[in-house]
């Protein structure tokens, strides 16, 4: 059986490409997005509650991290909330019980991700689809009891109170406004290392072991090497936005170990559109404002993002950006299909 | 030596939990393994519809006074009918995607079927009792053996042997991995491959409901606990290997045991020792221990 990935149906191999190739202004233009967002983000907390900006830019980031796996690699993984919990555990118990600064808080929980993103890494990678989904979620699920049970983690209650460590030990980092901004720098720079792996030449190579697995082999392109390491990338990734949600919220508790928060994730990818930049980020977005205004009724949260889940896979399953890049490439009278002929062609020279 | 200073009855009664949660285990990999045969869908709703199946139970008690026995083979009837339904209207239009959007689907609905149940119900749960027929202990000289918990083992056993028979010696178990083969070709057969496949999503998620009224009596009914089983019962089948009906009922009741054992020896590892068993074996056999290579 050969590796079955979200791609190989057809219907959504060319939405990755799309951006990259085409020079369509409105979505297509990141540069200009880019420029928009961060002018928007910049002012955003004189606007807006800054925690909860800060809240949906960590989640963008965690929901980027994953989709450069799934959407970029074509590995569905379902354990990501063990990288995002985990390191949000480590981040705590440095900036509380070691008394670490921020930076180096920040620091051991990314790489944490990174070795976790490898031990599990090793064991998924050797089988692909549904089972690599299977074992990465019961792999997190283990990372989960560990969590539950070990000393460091305060059990039930979770890492409480963790102080806000000044920055380099010397910017003050108590406000949130300062945290805010924070938040948003490292935002930005984890973002823009998604951006340069995918279109780098190892995010092509990924790309091709997406749509042909066998073909990159015989190419002599290691691909379990290369699947392993953007696995790592996208765990360091998701630890790295488990660590700034600790800087946030001063918490790190079972909710962000937990499954759910790993289909969570997977909800935000597939909401705002597979392998494409800036789906997860919308994804995310609105997916944490809709948990905030259902916040009272626990339950309801969790029957609207199980319907919204639903409705994405029947109904439109390129996304919010990824349907609206595609509508707009058809409104401007351009054929998808050999669009995705071209780039097939252009990835066999 | 008394095993390590623990005391026999301890010991067996440790057993004995890990040998009934394996029961659960080993039904629940059974259905997953024949949806999975058929449909190639890994069923993440199995867990919730696992936890329906003890609530229809607790709803025909409740609401009509229908007892333990005729729930027995109500419960799994409603709702694998429900499964029909599920397959036909949400599940067909999938099929020719990649796998991956059955798992996508099945996860939302397992999250919409948990979070309607919690949204009525709470998550404190509601007892449900054990039949007058079931009550009393076995003196087994070493232990007292509920006579309930016995039953579990033995209902379990009885209803996958039966559907290994069904699935190994009857004609319509030949058709259906006839199917698993070559659906196109058992088509040109004149076997209704569709309905085939509708039947098969209902048996399965039957029996996953069927594991529910088992467990109704002995943990209370409660809208979490399916997805508290679902992963242990993921990586369960991952053991088996995906498509084997004997491995996914073989490493249930295996590992039922080998997490019973732990429990014995090392409490606070007894949770992950069947991950960790997940990650040995895919190192040492990465298709599972009655997987064919692939």
């Amino acid at each position: 059986m050969s590796g079955s990935n979200l791609h190989s149906s057809g219907e959504l191999s060319h939405l990755a490409d799309e951006e990259s190739e085409n020079k369509t202004p409105l979505l297509a233009d990141l540069r200009l997005w880019a420029v928009i967002g961060i002018i928007a983000l910049l002012a955003a907390p004189h606007f807006f509650y800054p925690v909860m900006v800060a809240k949906v830019l960590c989640f963008a980031l965690f929901a980027a991290a994953f989709n450069l796996l799934l959407g970029f690699a074509g590995l569905l993984s379902f354990g990501h909330a063990a990288f995002f919990g985990f390191s949000a555990y480590v981040t705590g118990y440095c900036l509380q019980s070691l008394g670490l600064t921020a930076e180096l808080g920040i620091l051991a929980g990314t790489a944490t991700g990174a070795l976790l993103g490898l031990l599990i890494g090793l064991i998924a990678i050797r089988r692909q689809g549904i089972y690599f989904a299977m074992i990465t979620l019961a792999l997190a699920q283990m990372v989960y009891f560990v969590c539950l049970q070990a000393p460091f983690t305060g059990g039930e209650d979770g890492l409480q109170g963790v102080p806000r460590r000044s920055l380099f030990g010397i910017i003050d980092m108590t406000s949130n406004m300062s945290v805010y901004y924070l938040v948003l720098a490292i935002f930005c720079f984890g973002i823009f290392i998604v951006y340069r792996t995918v279109h780098s030449p190892f995010g092509q190579v990924l790309k091709s072991i997406r749509e042909n697995e066998d073909r990159a082999i015989s190419l002599g392109y290691d691909a379990d090497r290369y699947k392993l390491m953007a696995f790592v990338l996208s765990a360091a990734l998701s630890g790295l936005a488990g660590s700034t949600k600790v800087m946030v919220f001063q918490l790190a508790s079972l909710t962000d170990v937990q499954w759910q928060m790993s289909g969570e994730v997977v909800l935000m990818a597939v909401l705002g559109g597979i392998g494409t930049m800036l789906g997860p980020i919308l994804g995310a977005t609105i997916i944490i404002t809709l948990q905030n205004e259902l916040a009272q009724i626990g339950s309801l949260t969790t029957i609207v993002q199980g319907a919204v889940f639903v409705a994405c896979v029947l109904l439109f399953r390129r996304g919010i950006v990824g349907e609206l890049s595609h509508r707009w490439n058809q409104w401007r009278g351009r054929s998808i299909e050999p669009a995705s002929e071209a780039q097939e062609s252009r990835s066999e020279v | 030596m008394a095993l390590l200073d623990i005391p026999l009855p301890v010991f067996m009664g440790q057993l004995l939990i890990g040998l009934i949660n394996g029961a659960f285990y080993a039904v629940l990999s059974l259905g997953l393994a024949l949806i999975f045969g058929l449909l190639n869908i890994v069923n993440f709703a199995h867990g919730a519809l696992y936890m329906v199946g003890a609530f229809v139970a607790f709803l025909l008690l409740d609401i009509m006074g229908i007892g333990y026995w005729p729930s027995l083979l109500l419960a799994p009837v409603i709702v694998g009918l429900f499964g029909m339904v599920i397959e036909r209207l949400l599940l067909r239009p999938l099929a020719d995607l990649d796998h991956l959007y059955g798992l996508l689907l099945t996860f939302g609905l397992a999250l919409l079927l948990e979070g309607a149940f919690r949204h009525f119900y709470g998550v404190s749960g509601e007892r449900y009792a054990i039949p007058d027929s079931l009550q009393g202990v076995f003196n087994l000289g070493f232990m007292f053996l509920p006579v309930y918990r016995a039953w579990v083992i033995v209902a379990s056993l009885i209803v996958c042997i039966a559907t290994w028979l069904l699935i190994e010696k009857t004609r319509l178990g030949a058709t259906m991995r006839a199917a698993v083969e070559n659906a196109d070709l058992v088509r040109a057969f004149g076997v209704n491959v569709p309905l085939l496949v509708t039947v098969t999503y209902g048996f399965g998620v039957a029996l996953a409901a069927f594991a529910g009224v088992l467990a109704a009596p002995i943990y209370s009914v409660n809208p979490l606990m399916g997805s508290n089983i679902i992963i242990v019962v993921f990586a369960i089948v991952v053991i088996g290997g995906l498509g084997s009906i004997k491995g996914a009922v073989i490493s249930g009741f295996l590992l039922g045991l080998c997490e019973g054992l732990t429990r014995v020896f090392w409490p606070e590892a007894s949770n992950i020792v069947i991950f960790v068993v997940m990650a040995v074996v895919l190192v040492v056999r990465p298709a599972g221990l009655f997987g064919k290579a692939a």
